[in-house]
């Protein structure tokens, strides 16, 4: 008990953050203890997911670190248009594409035993070439979707442990360096991945939605009562509104045109892999009701607060911050230890709700989609092939990691990168869906389109880090941004050499578009 | 029916481009601003829209085809 009571409040805010990970590590181990011991069930959760663990499984998947620590940093930068940018339509979009595509994904995959997205293409386009195409570029893809998670967890616990351990030497400040907390945050997913599979992804990913959608509106509540220091919570707000410069209120300084072709960020949801893995993880096609409506509102309930918090965050001195750590530093200089310590835990669990799915999706489409589908199924043994899946996970943590130690970069860029990629491969998935027409070769040529035009335009913004970095094809006072001139290329190149290259097989079109469709 | 769920979805792409709020330094209850309540609405009026389509356009037979998946499954 003394030993607490001698605690500093950095080591108040460690212990509690180190707590909740081991409420994770245990949750691993007991979806551990559930465990069928096959593969189907070690990445698919044997199709048990009902509508309440799909529903915050897939929407604690698509939140990342990008909706806590990007958009209040975001919004500290450019004010509250950063909510219309991308939660407003991310709450059509995404739900769009789980109405059009996810449910379809749900009942082929169902009905032909797909497990992955590359399975799925090469049935559908009868071609294994795909398959090798997608494969680096969607495993290229979401590594950096990963940075985005280990940089900002390492960010997180750098800035809310400051003077926790001043004898240690680890830092100036006496803070955990932002690398040991990646290599935390990376191994705490890591184990209760490895241990829980899908399943304990799922419940740990639900468990976490929860955690931080509660402690989101709780650290809103604070933080207004903090800096407005109203007699009422109205009171607060409005007095820490009113400190608040009005260019930051409005969207004055933001492009129209760019704000309207941010619109075509959130399509890339649709080609996500590790979400296409949660869509077969569900019971049934109705566990989809409550994504597909909930999903809108429950973004408006994690967005709102935060690009208010960071809005709010302009009242304060933090000119030397790095905007993806305005979140933590505000909750560091105004709330106590004890609920700074929870609030940081939430911020984590935003992170490593994407995380843990995205190590698993990956593990997942190396051992379908190489090891299985080139080599005899029939000699790798279940336990192996759950093996091989570790294994994977385990080698794409450690590639993270070492990619995390290689220097800073500002999280809601290098999402947006990421996501306009993933956008990029959107006309593929929907013409596999709804085009007869589609043809190998046309999906081919898309995609090699896609990560050409991603790979050049990327290269042409310093690799990320020129943050304004826009298309000006109608002059420059008409930006757009960069996925708009990607999904042109993509659609293009997939429309024009599907119309001219043959059509699918009858057999295959009558099992993808059976008359029912 | 289709046809009512895309032009709600088409008017919900179009009012989200809220170009009349842009400048517009009003606030709603004295702490939020105008261009972000106009987007809180436009999040509900998107679940509206997906409750909506969920009610009257889910896609048909598709109940069917959960059944007759849990029930190979089971004999399986």
């Amino acid at each position: 008990m003394s030993y607490l009571l001698a605690m500093n409040d950095g080591q108040i805010r460690f212990s509690i953050i180190l707590i909740y990970l081991g409420l994770l590590l245990g949750l691993g181990f007991f979806a551990n203890r559930l465990f069928r011991g096959t593969k189907d069930d070690y990445l698919l959760a044997s199709h048990s997911i009902g509508p309440f663990l799909l529903l915050m499984s897939m929407f604690g998947t698509t939140m990342t670190a990008f909706a806590l620590v990007g958009s209040s940093g975001e919004a500290f930068q450019k004010g509250i248009g950063v909510y219309g940018m991308l939660a407003s339509s991310s709450g059509i979009i995404h739900s769009l594409c789980f109405f059009l595509i996810g449910v379809k994904i749900y009942r082929l995959g169902r009905k032909h035993g797909s497990s992955t997205q590359i399975q799925f293409f090469r049935d559908r386009l009868e071609s294994d070439l795909i398959g090798l195409v997608l494969f680096p570029i969607l495993v290229g893809l979401i590594i950096p979707y990963l940075l985005i998670g280990v940089m900002a967890g390492g960010g997180v616990i750098a800035v809310m442990t400051a003077g926790a351990f001043p004898d240690l030497g680890l830092s100036e400040n006496g803070a955990i360096p932002s690398q040991y907390g990646s290599l935390l945050i990376c191994g705490v997913v890591l184990i209760y991945v490895f241990f829980g599979g899908m399943r304990g992804t799922t419940w740990a990913n639900a468990f976490q939605t929860t955690v931080f959608m509660g402690l989101g509106l709780v650290t809103f509540v604070m933080l207004a009562n903090r800096l407005g220091e109203g007699q009422t919570l109205l009171d607060s707000l409005k007095n820490v509104t009113s400190k608040v410069n009005p260019s930051k209120l409005t969207r004055s300084g933001m492009s129209q045109t760019l704000f309207l072709s941010y619109m075509c960020i959130p399509l890339s949801v649709a080609m996500f892999p590790h979400l296409f893995q949660h869509w077969l993880t569900a019971k049934s096609a109705a566990s989809f009701k409550a994504p597909v409506i909930c999903h809108p509102v429950f973004i408006m309930i994690v967005w709102v607060p935060c690009v208010l918090i960071g809005v709010w965050g302009t009242t304060l001195d933090l000119t030397d911050v790095r905007p993806n750590d305005v979140l933590a530093y505000m909750v560091n200089m105004k709330i106590g230890a004890f609920m700074g310590g929870l609030l940081s835990a939430g911020i984590l669990a935003a992170i490593m709700s994407s995380l843990d799915s995205q190590f698993l999706c990956i593990g997942s489409i190396f051992t379908n989609d190489i090891v299985l589908h080139y080599m005899d199924q029939s000699k790798i043994s279940e336990k192996r092939q759950v093996w091989i899946a570790r294994i994977f996970v385990i080698l794409i943590v450690a590639i993270t990691y070492v990619l995390s130690l290689q220097g800073y970069r500002s999280v809601f860029t290098m999402a947006v990168w990421c996501f306009s990629g993933f956008a990029g491969l959107f006309p593929i998935i929907f013409a596999a869906l709804y085009w007869k027409r589609l043809t190998a070769a046309g999906a081919l040529s898309g995609t090699l389109a896609m990560i050409g035009s991603w790979l050049y335009l990327f290269q042409q913004s310093g690799y990320g880090a020129n943050a304004e970095f826009a298309l000006s094809p109608f002059g420059n006072q008409y930006p757009i941004m960069p996925v708009v001139g990607i999904l042109l290329c993509s659609t293009l190149a997939m429309f024009v050499t599907s119309l001219i290259t043959p059509p699918p097989s009858q057999k295959t079109l009558d099992k993808f578009f059976p008359s029912q469709d | 029916m289709k046809l009512i769920i895309i032009l709600m979805v088409a008017s919900l792409l179009i009012l989200h481009q809220d170009f009349w709020n842009w400048d517009r330094e009003a606030l709603s209850f004295g702490f939020l601003p105008i261009g972000l309540t106009y987007h809180i609405g436009i999040s509900l009026g998107a679940a509206f829209v997906w409750w909506f389509a969920c009610t009257f356009a889910w896609p048909p037979g598709i109940e069917t085809f959960d059944e007759q998946s849990s029930d190979s499954g089971e004999q399986s």
